[in-house]
């Protein structure tokens, strides 16, 4: 019965699909956007891939720099508090000092009114926004993403982060006219659909280094995503570390496993 | 669980001796994974994927209950706990991504562990009812793997979950209403992310539960192995324990191996970037995929783009999605050939390499875009994956005739011993 | 794969050093498997947020004399309290031989600071919050605070003195920062 049944039932999926086969266009829908759409330009970081990556904190200290001068305007940093920038190289008092520049929510203690107080290392960095509403308003109703993850939570990461910001130019001459961009949007052949609300948010010498590194447009934008690629994951170089010894010790062990097991093994044949 | 030439439990000691008249534990544990089981003693590496199913669970099992201290199951907190957990939680990030990539380990396992039982006739008499539990396990786990990914409330894991309950609307009349009971409301949200939590937390044990039942429905025939053959006399076994207690070691430091690496260098590679966005709904993700472990069923499901008779294509490719899974449990009685392994059927190789080849096909179709040549290319793949069990097994398993099978395991191990050494002179 | 009389003579004078490798096989199972208990014990300790707030900066300039204020540390509560000199001579004059916990004032505040009396506000005994710190609640017949759960009467210096508790108020950790600023913990 199963036979027959299966069989039945195989020509029923099997007919339904050769249909779909036949009825399906052949060819894709013409997609222009494809043509100027450009793949993320390679960043090399110190702390990339797995052998001895490490966190070049002079950088990460300027890509900070970057983010708060110039990001943090529109862009909330939600996930990271100002504890954490001990991984920068930060000592406790200058957190202390830093948490204290930044005004953070609170609740005014005699009148219950929503009031703002100085930062502490607990804190978290405050948002330029009170919400998403208030965000939308202020940004021509473009919602400017939180970037406490932006470099894993994107195709490409790091790569499309640092293409992007140094990625603004003027639309080609050939692209057709519903490629271009609209009132407060910015041509950029590295965002999907290539018209982007952001405005080029770094122009030369926008930030003073305090190490004497000249503020390019790419400088800035390569320490700002080193510093992304931070705040994405704290623990990112730790993990590779204890990947190296947990690794290790788990082939030492494999070795041991295998050689145990041909010595059990020895005089039986299989 | 008894065999003529398996070795009878005898305690020895006075406190084994007591333990035995009350609560025969260590009575069991060695007559099912001691001396007193014997196993064909030709079993290659294949065999191994049982026992690290069995691993990956518990790690799975392991790092989701310590998980579960710290996760909060609420829509306005979910994402961030999960943050919380890979910031500032003590080895939370480790405990996390083990548990992230574990469940492509053990996805990776059980994939192999059914092609084994694919490929050696593991589904057919008398184990036709390890192969019908084993099939139950891989629902089971499918489910528990797809609330699992809903957890952490990124882009994927609502829209995921939007997709996927969506399948119950293409059923006609019932279909709405059941969709808005499963989600208790009308798109994903602090209801389900709730049950899923509830459910995700719940299933794992019931596929523990499910395990023993197929390791119990296994040790009543005994273990299959590559001739086929079923085991005639004691020659042809070795005891489980010490013999593949040591192999399934070495099985199981490889798979670390291979999950460490994963675990520690590469931990997002089988993810998807979009889970790191908060869940928004009302913003869709460019390109919702599932992760990789469903990615051939997605495949499937997408193939459908014609209203064929009264049914519409929506319909077709769900009913067709979970008639791939299900036509699994009647392959014992889908191929009536008497001949388990693939090693003497030389017909039906041929088409398990092809279909081993058409459900990678399928996988990497469900990873693009409905675009050609993707389109055509899973509607192809699936045309085959159907075929292939529903026409082509039951016709290869009457027509096919089988190579010259050895007598015994131990004929056979024999002979491939004196090849060996033939051929090893020979080169000498 | 050779044949079976050489495999024999392979195992012959090999035991010791073949046994060895299956000790050591299982040994370093064992190993791993304690390695791996630690981060799977270490993730209930507090985490880095909770951390973080385990030290608090109070603000005690609008602390009048004889006054107090509840504020909290690692989230329990904290007595601040601004002794006035007949609270401090009160304490004072307590024989150390009839307390049940002998602790002097001094041992209690930090020097040239004695007005500043800053204490857990739980009690000793099962834990409850004692009343005493906000005005015109109870502060029990000796001046101090008073646990209105079982009745522990605390003095001025909130050593007990009366009632099941059977250690003083505790004394958490604290540094003046400057006269106004303290940092507890």
């Amino acid at each position: 019965m199963v036979r027959p049944l299966g069989f039945l039932v195989g020509l029923g999926f099997i007919t339904a699909l050769v249909l779909a086969i036949f009825t399906t266009p052949l060819s894709n829908e013409a997609n222009v956007a494809h043509e100027f759409h450009k793949h993320p330009r390679h960043l090399k970081l110190a702390s990339d891939g797995i052998v001895l990556p490490h966190w070049d904190k002079a950088q990460l200290q300027r890509g900070m720099q970057v983010y708060k001068e110039v990001c943090s305007a529109c862009h909330s940093l939600n996930l990271v508090a100002f504890r954490d920038i001990a991984d920068l190289g930060y000592t406790e008092g200058q957190i202390k000092t830093f948490a204290k520049g930044f005004q953070v929510p609170s609740v005014n203690p005699d009148t219950g009114e929503p009031a703002t107080r100085d930062g502490l290392p607990s804190d978290y960095f405050p948002s330029p926004y009170a919400n998403e509403v208030a965000a939308r308003a202020a940004n021509n109703n473009a919602l400017p993403p939180d970037l406490s993850l932006i470099t894993k939570a994107r195709e490409g990461g790091k790569d499309y982060i640092y293409s992007l910001l140094t990625g603004f130019q003027n639309p080609p001459k050939n692209l057709p006219a519903e490629l271009k961009p609209g009132t407060g949007l910015h041509y950029n052949p590295y965002f999907a659909n290539l018209n982007l609300a952001m405005a080029p948010p770094l122009a030369p010498n926008q930030v003073t280094y305090a190490d004497g590194t000249k503020a390019t447009v790419d400088q800035m934008s390569k320490d700002v995503t080193a510093f992304l690629v931070w705040t994405a994951e704290p623990k990112l170089i730790k993990r590779i570390q204890v990947g190296y010894a947990v690794f290790f010790f788990l082939l030492i062990f494999t070795v041991l496993t295998y050689l145990s097991y041909r010595n059990i093994w020895a005089d039986k044949k299989h | 669980m008894s065999f003529p030439w398996a070795k009878p439990y005898e305690p020895t000691h006075p406190l084994m001796k007591w333990m035995d008249e009350k609560l025969p534990i260590p009575r069991l544990v060695y007559n099912a994974t001691g001396p007193g089981y014997p196993v064909p003693r030709n079993l290659n590496y294949f065999w191994n994927f049982g026992v690290l199913a069995g691993a990956a669970l518990m790690i799975q099992i392991i790092t989701g209950i310590v998980l579960a201290m710290h996760y909060a199951a609420n829509a306005s907190v979910a994402f961030n706990s999960v943050e919380h957990i890979m910031r500032d939680v003590n080895a939370g990030w480790f405990i996390r991504y083990a548990h992230m990539n574990g469940a492509s380990m053990f996805f990776i396992v059980v994939y192999l562990h059914i092609f084994r039982g694919l490929y050696y006739g593991s589904y057919k008499a008398p184990r036709e009812m390890v192969w019908l539990l084993g099939v139950v396990i891989f629902l089971l786990m499918m489910a528990t793997a797809f609330m699992g990914y809903v957890l952490p409330w990124g882009q994927m894991s609502f829209w995921g979950a939007q997709v996927i309950t969506g399948f119950f609307s293409a059923i006609p009349i019932v279909g709405e209403p059941v969709r808005e009971w499963l989600l208790g409301g009308f798109v994903p949200d602090n209801a389900t992310l709730n049950r899923f939590f509830s459910l995700h937390y719940l299933l794992p044990f019931v596929i523990l539960g499910v395990i023993i039942l197929h390791i119990w429905a296994l040790h009543i025939p005994g273990s299959s192995n590559p001739t086929g053959i079923e085991v005639k006399d004691e020659q042809d076994t070795v005891p489980f324990h010490p013999y593949y207690t040591a192999k399934d070691g070495f099985g199981v430091g490889v798979f670390l191996l291979i999950f460490v690496a994963l675990t520690f260098f590469s931990p997002n590679t089988l993810g998807h970037a979009d889970n790191y966005i908060p869940a928004n709904s009302l913003s869709t993700p460019a390109h919702i995929v599932p992760e990789w472990y469903f990615l051939p069923f997605y495949a499937i499901l997408k193939a459908f783009t014609f209203n064929f008779l009264w049914i519409d294509a929506k319909l077709w490719g769900v009913i067709a999605m979970f008639a791939s899974i299900a036509l699994l449990f009647f392959l014992p009685w889908l191929d009536s050939s008497p001949i388990k392994s693939s090693n003497y059927r030389p017909l039906y190789r041929i088409f398990f390499w092809i279909l081993v080849a058409d459900v990678l096909l399928l996988g990497f179709c469900g990873m693009q875009p409905a675009e050609q040549p993707y389109v055509i290319l899973s509607q192809l793949g699936a045309i085959y994956y159907f075929a292939h069990f529903l026409v082509i097994l039951p016709i290869v398993s009457r027509i096919e005739r089988p190579l010259p099978m050895p007598n015994s395991i131990t004929e056979a191990v024999l002979a491939k011993h004196a090849t060996d050494t033939a051929s090893a002179s020979a080169t000498a | 794969m050779a044949s079976e009389s050489e495999l024999n003579a392979g195992i012959e004078d090999g035991v010791r050093r073949r046994d060895f490798i299956n000790i050591a096989a299982v040994s370093f199972a064992g190993v791993g498997a304690v390695a791996v208990v630690v981060p799977l014990l270490n993730q209930m300790n507090p985490s880095a947020d909770v951390l973080a707030l385990s030290t608090t900066e109070i603000d005690i300039s609008a602390i009048q004399p004889g006054q107090a204020i509840k504020t909290s540390w690692r989230k329990q509560p904290v007595f601040v309290r601004n002794l006035v000199a007949k609270e401090i001579a009160e304490a004072k004059a307590v024989p150390l031989g009839d307390l049940r916990d002998p602790e002097t004032i001094d041992q209690r505040t930090k020097p040239g600071k004695e007005n500043w009396l800053i204490t857990l506000g739980v009690c000793t005994h099962l834990g409850c919050v004692p009343l005493g710190a906000a005005e015109g609640e109870n502060k029990g017949d000796f001046g101090g605070y008073f646990c209105p759960c079982h009745g522990s009467h605390y003095d001025t210096a909130a050593r007990i003195r009366k009632g099941p508790a059977p250690k003083n108020l505790v004394v958490p950790p604290y540094e003046f920062n400057s006269d106004t600023v303290v940092t507890i913990g």
